[in-house]
């Protein structure tokens, strides 16, 4: 899958995320609380020792491939599963664990739908009034109307969900989830039933409400860019479990294992040897502290390198000094990524521009570029 | 269909075919087509030819007649009883199986549809020789001294038809739910609202169209149905209008404008239909959900009991009763020269499948015409086929014993008669099976028989009947069935001396000889189960 990603958002996005991230999440009380949580369908466990906190006013999103557990988190989260064990706390009350189960009707947990399930028989207005506690009220019209002006549609009330485009319908759902104001709103996939183009500028606009209303969120998505651009902090799930919490620069520049390195970005592992002040490469010999908070045990040990496309350049040469040979041009438009195996069989990635360009089957060079420190892992042969 | 007979068309022709079957489908299969549409709808030309010869006071003096007042306002009390009922029935039980967890909840799917295959004559017939006069229920209290309650009238008519037409909510109601987004149930419980009150104001406006359509279906039912009410003695325009028709002179005259205020009634009825048709507000293309989302906790077990109660009720006590019959039948129940020859089996076969051959001769134009063409006129000619379908099958009787009697006395009390009121009354199954095959058929493949040199008869019988005989042979089996089990229209057209099950059944049962019916009726039920097979496919299952 590593293919089909674009490599210049992900490392674009995660910088600018990043100074927003350190006020952030560490602020607030916590909102949110699963502790030990687990779920199984029968013999199927699909969620397992999951702990997990939420601040205040934070959006934490759950990213993960399909079947890895945290669409069924969120659903124990709102109470339309109930958790096999753990606890699920939802300002400062048990709502799942201890022998409680809340219906979701009785906890403030509000929830936007993968595919919106707006009510096709009521208005927009109605459908945001629905949650309300007297929805013919004044109080209630005020409230409608304010949140259509949020998100947009203040001259939509009187429509029906059948006459509203992706984008309008997505405002409905987002509206009508906030207007009992929820401790805690839940976004399943929000993004997914939108048109590509649609979908990045609506992750702009959701952003923004869900700073304007201020408030708590949890989103689950298997796009690492959705994830990675609009969160505060980005929880990795892999197998019913999370492999990793953090900031998405964190979560991205410093993956903890093996499988959040290879699903977020192009990841290829470069086999390195650690020595006493360096560490050999296929590709050359770079200084030791080149390698993210490498410790003294691991002198002489052999560990694998996370690199990335834009952490390798590829250079040119002739067949006797060359690293490896082009097996691959992928034109991804702004730039081309070249697949370049090395003389051991390991294909690496090389990011550039335009300027340079190499034919497939070329003898090429290859060089670490990167500025940061890189992760690595310990090798697996 | 006759064999291509063009076999040197030269490729001119052949293009001209092309253009032409572009443009719409050819003369011959139109004046086909018209030319059934016009058969089936005689019946209704003769009831008005009929209907014309009444002097106009004399027929307003008729139905201002205190008796026809009666007859109105009992037919329409049992339609309102019978429908209240069934939606009081279908809708719960519906809820139940598609929306619960409740235990065994397919098995309780396939139960409460299934008093469907059961014809309601049979039915009523089961209650009586059970609870009537001088039934199982009276013999066992005769000796306490206690009197049973009467089964005959009104209550007795609306139980048992309501028992056995109630699936039809069941079933409507069902496919509402099945097709019902559960994501906004979850929806309504995370913005606050319980299942009931999500119930109230999510599902149910939603499912409304559905419950009224099956609604309508049990109103159509109730109001054309006439086993029912005659075996139950009760005065409803069906019943009346078969013994006017049985008495001559006055009251044929009779029969006739009760069957026109009875054609009045259906056509409300059917306009309301119309009217409800269109207005399903269903989603905007959320794909639809059928998992189990209302936990029933400790009442699980509790509401499994009204399921278990309505196939008691249904199922086994029908079944039970004839069954009980069978063993029991002594010289009591079985006397009276009425003896049961397997030539009546042989005869119901017989005449079901020259009905099943002949219906789906006179489909196959329609469908193909309705199938190739969206204009008016074909639709025109395929809704004027479904005039069967509003017909009760007495005032169709009516109506040919007329036509039989002043214009084709040759025919009157025939085969070919009967056959033919057959034929009026089930075309629009084999119609609409059929038309739905025709549909299916890709028009490129007839196109690109033609290219390879086929000309057009020669392509429909080598690529379009293959592809089109399963819809065919479902809608002839289906046709089969539904004859065998048909009571109106043979009891009022058979041919003298011509006994079918059917008929025999009749016979016995106004004798008060029960237990003579017994076998025939428990097979009526067998064969009417089986014609429910495509019907319950085309449902689907919820899996």
């Amino acid at each position: 899958m590593h293919n089909d990603v674009r490599i210049d958002d992900p490392t674009a996005e995660h910088f600018e995320a990043a100074p927003a991230t350190g006020t952030n999440a560490d602020a607030g009380d916590p909102v949110l609380e699963l502790d030990g949580v687990g779920k199984r369908y029968g013999p199927e466990t699909a969620v397992s020792e999951l702990d997990l906190t939420v601040r205040d006013g934070e959006l934490l999103t759950l990213l993960g491939p399909s079947g890895c557990g945290k669409t069924t988190t969120l659903r124990m989260i709102a109470g339309l599963e109930d958790p096999s064990e753990g606890t699920v706390t939802v300002a400062d009350e048990t709502v799942a664990g201890d022998g409680a189960i809340v219906p979701p009707e009785e906890r403030d947990v509000g929830m936007v739908f993968q595919e919106f399930a707006l009510f096709p028989h009521l208005t927009v207005a109605e459908n945001v009034a629905f949650g309300l506690d007297d929805p013919d009220s004044e109080a209630a019209g005020e409230r409608v109307a304010e949140l259509l002006d949020l998100v947009g549609l203040g001259e939509y009330g009187d429509r029906t969900p059948g006459d509203l485009s992706g984008g309008q319908r997505q405002r409905v759902a987002l509206a009508r989830s906030l207007a009992p104001e929820p401790d805690v709103l839940l976004l399943d996939e929000p993004f997914s039933n939108l048109d590509v183009r649609l979908r990045v500028a609506m992750r702009e606009e959701v952003r923004r409400i869900l700073d304007e209303a201020g408030v708590t969120a949890v989103s689950v998505t298997h796009d690492q860019e959705e994830a990675l651009s609009i969160s505060d902090r980005v929880a990795v799930m892999h197998d019913g479990h999370v492999e990793q919490v953090g900031s998405p620069a964190e979560v991205f520049e410093h993956p903890e294992s093996r499988f959040v390195a290879s699903f977020l970005g192009q990841a290829s592992f470069l086999p390195a040897a650690v020595g006493e002040a360096s560490v050999e490469t296929i590709i050359g010999s770079y200084d030791r502290d080149l390698l993210e908070g490498i410790t003294e045990e691991y002198t002489g040990a052999d560990v694998d390198v996370l690199v990335r496309p834009d952490d390798l350049r590829a250079t040119p040469a002739n067949e006797s000094e060359a690293d490896g040979h082009v097996v691959r041009r992928q034109y991804t438009g702004p730039s081309f990524v070249y697949h370049v195996e090395l003389a051991d069989g390991t294909v690496v990635r090389c990011l550039h521009n335009h300027a340079e360009d190499f034919d497939v089957g070329e003898p090429v060079g290859v060089t670490l570029v990167a500025d940061h420190t890189l992760a690595w892992y310990p090798a697996e042969r | 269909m006759a064999a291509g007979s063009d076999s040197a068309a030269t490729a001119r022709d052949r293009v001209r075919g092309i253009v032409r079957d572009d443009d719409g489908p050819s003369v011959a299969l139109v004046l086909l087509a018209g030319a059934v549409a016009a058969a089936v709808l005689t019946p209704l030309l003769w009831l008005l030819l009929r209907a014309s010869t009444i002097e106009p006071s004399e027929a307003l003096s008729l139905l201002t007649s205190p008796t026809a007042t009666e007859v109105l306002a009992n037919s329409l009390g049992l339609v309102a009883l019978v429908t209240a009922a069934s939606v009081a029935l279908g809708v719960p039980l519906a809820v139940l199986t598609v929306q619960t967890d409740l235990p065994f909840r397919r098995f309780w799917t396939v139960v409460v549809a299934l008093p469907l295959v059961v014809p309601s004559y049979i039915g009523a017939f089961a209650y009586v020789s059970a609870f009537g006069p001088n039934g199982a229920l009276a013999d066992l209290l005769a000796p306490l001294g206690i009197p049973v309650p009467t089964v005959y009238g009104l209550g007795g008519t609306a139980l048992v038809l309501t028992l056995f037409v109630y699936p039809y909510v069941f079933l409507t109601t069902r496919a509402s739910l099945l097709s019902f987004d559960e994501s906004q149930l979850e929806a309504a419980r995370t913005l606050n609202h319980g299942y009931r009150s999500a119930f109230r104001r999510v599902i149910l406006p939603q499912i409304a169209p559905g419950v009224t359509a099956g609604a309508l279906l049990v109103a159509l039912y109730t109001l054309s149905d006439f086993g029912t009410p005659a075996i139950m003695r009760f005065d409803v325009f069906t019943r009346v209008i078969y013994v006017e028709l049985n008495s001559f002179g006055i009251g044929r005259a009779n029969a006739t404008l009760f069957s026109l205020e009875l054609l009045a009634v259906t056509a409300v009825i059917l306009a309301l239909e119309s009217r409800v048709g269109g207005d399903g507000g269903s989603g905007y293309g959320a794909p639809a959900s059928a998992n189990a989302v209302v936990p029933l906790g400790r009442y699980r077990w509790v509401a499994a009991a009204l399921p278990a109660l309505v196939a008691t009720f249904t199922l086994a006590l029908p079944v039970g009763v004839l069954a009980m019959w069978l063993v029991r039948s002594g010289p009591g129940y079985a006397g009276g020269g009425l003896a049961f020859q397997p030539e009546f089996a042989f005869n119901s076969v017989y005449v079901a499948a020259l009905a099943a051959l002949a219906t789906v001769l006179f489909a196959l134009p329609v469908a193909y015409y309705a199938g190739r063409s969206n204009g008016w006129l074909a639709r025109a000619t395929e809704r004027a086929t479904y005039l069967g379908y509003a017909m009760p099958g007495v005032v169709l009787g009516l109506a040919l014993v007329f036509f039989g009697i002043h214009y084709a006395p040759a025919v009157y009390q025939t085969l070919p008669l009967l056959v033919f009121a057959y034929v009026v009354r089930f075309l629009p199954q084999a119609v609409g099976s059929t038309r739905s095959s025709v549909l299916g058929v890709d028009p490129e493949l007839i196109g690109a028989a033609r290219v390879l040199g086929a000309p057009p008869r020669r392509a429909f019988r080598r690529v379009t009947l293959p592809l089109i005989a399963p819809g065919l042979l479902a809608g002839a089996a289906l046709v089969f069935l539904t004859t065998m089990k048909e009571l109106d229209t043979t009891l009022i057209l058979h041919p003298t001396g011509f006994t079918t099950l059917v008929t025999y059944i009749w016979r016995v049962q106004e004798a008060g000889y029960y237990g003579r019916a017994a076998l025939p009726a428990l097979v009526l039920v067998l064969v009417s189960g089986l014609s429910m097979i495509p019907l319950l496919r085309q449902q689907g299952d919820d899996a």
